[in-house]
């Protein structure tokens, strides 16, 4: 299967949200489907109720496909966020409340060069995460997969964010705007 | 302007969901007041998706008939539709902490604690506590110990200590090495969300609350 890059996954999102598209859908739950029953089990879920939570992640990406802002995130780190919130339903772990979430207005769409260099600096990151030294990719895998507590975690990540956070940040700042 | 933010460490955890809810909340309160650590947080949960993508395990696949199924019940739930944009809300108190308090400050159920200060124990797992603080302006917080991780988020008034000032949106994440002593600025009544890991008695609780909170 041909590997995609993030802009890709997101005209394939919008075809779901937009027209329903099972062929698009079927291309991105083929990709993301098992990294998210594989992330479920490496987080502490058995194997039949990762599968189950995997299917029930994948039912959200659907239903929820319209809500995704490419400004503000990659398709990978949305359906991150969703299979994040389910395995803490899943595991019984603590709630997690969330801040109030800021939509686009029905007028206001994303500026486009800013999705293509949000997609590409997400992208990047990937790939910078692959190159850091083992120790510190294996702290941040062993975060991610629930295995730290708060207090293991690393004070200093040395972790590339600046420009995908300044990035972001931009996003924020013209949606902030538009909502005025 | 908020001058004081999240650490790295806690935005990690919290985008990881290792936090407990008490912590969680405080985190979630303080980004709904600022879009700085918003960005920042969008950056963790974009190493949350890097992770994602590298998750794939030989040894773990899909059942067979995975996709069909999960088109099955695709049919079955009907589509949600686009949220409307919300517009800043008018309270003092952003979500997701109202609605843990039940509303805006009129339905905080306050207990006096001495001093004048008051005290409201939020509902979270017992991890950890979440508390709203009442204190009067220009006097101190009660004097209490620290044992673990505290974290301070102000939303009304201000107080200060030693260190720097804290305003609406600020948050002081103290450690047991901290020692302070913050006192709420004059002109109008400070209100906090304190949230701490371990189990925090005040000592305005005895009868010497005519002292100064003061403990140097």
């Amino acid at each position: 299967m041909k590997a995609r890059n993030g802009a890709e996954w997101v005209v394939l999102l919008r075809q779901v949200a937009e027209t329903q598209d099972t062929n698009a859908f079927t291309a991105l739950f083929q990709h993301f489907a098992p990294r998210v029953k594989a992330f479920l089990v490496k987080s502490g879920a058995d194997q039949t109720m990762a599968e189950e939570v995997a299917q029930e992640v994948m039912v959200t990406v659907w239903n929820k496909a319209a809500q995704f802002d490419p400004s503000r995130a990659s398709v990978a780190t949305w359906i991150f966020t969703i299979a994040r919130n389910r395995r803490i339903d899943m595991l019984r772990r603590d709630r997690r409340p969330e801040p109030e979430e800021l939509f686009w207005g029905p007028e206001e769409e994303p500026d486009q060069l800013q999705v293509l260099t949000l997609q590409q600096e997400s992208d990047q990151l990937i790939a910078a995460i692959a190159e850091l030294p083992e120790k510190q990719r294996i702290m941040i895998e062993r975060a991610y997969f629930s295995d730290l507590s708060h207090s293991e975690i690393a004070e200093e990540t040395g972790l590339p964010l600046g420009t995908i956070k300044s990035r972001i940040r931009l996003a924020l700042d013209r949606l902030r705007h538009s909502l005025s | 302007m908020i001058t004081h933010h999240l650490s790295d460490k806690l935005l990690m955890a919290y985008s990881a969901g290792s936090l407990p809810e008490a912590f969680n909340l405080a985190v979630a309160t303080h980004i709904a007041l600022c879009d700085e650590c918003r960005a920042r947080l969008a950056s963790f949960d974009a190493i949350g998706g890097a992770m994602l993508e590298q998750a794939q395990d030989e040894g773990i696949a899909l059942e067979q008939g995975a996709l069909a199924a999960t088109l099955a019940r695709i049919k079955t739930t009907p589509p949600v539709a686009k949220p409307s944009p919300r517009r800043v809300p008018q309270g003092v108190l952003p979500e997701p902490l109202a609605s843990y308090v039940g509303g805006d400050l009129d339905a905080i159920r306050w207990r006096n604690v001495g001093g004048g200060v008051r005290q409201a124990i939020l509902p979270t797992s017992k991890a950890a506590t979440a508390r709203m603080l009442y204190i009067p302006a220009g006097k101190a917080v009660p004097d209490h110990g620290h044992n673990g991780l505290e974290m301070t988020l102000v939303l009304q008034g201000a107080f200060a200590d030693a260190t720097a000032r804290f305003g609406r949106g600020d948050i002081e994440i103290a450690d047991e090495d901290l020692d302070h002593q913050p006192i709420a600025e004059p002109g109008e009544d400070c209100i906090c969300l304190a949230v701490t890991d371990a189990p925090l008695k005040f000592r305005a609780f005895l009868p010497r609350i005519a002292q100064p909170f003061l403990r140097i």
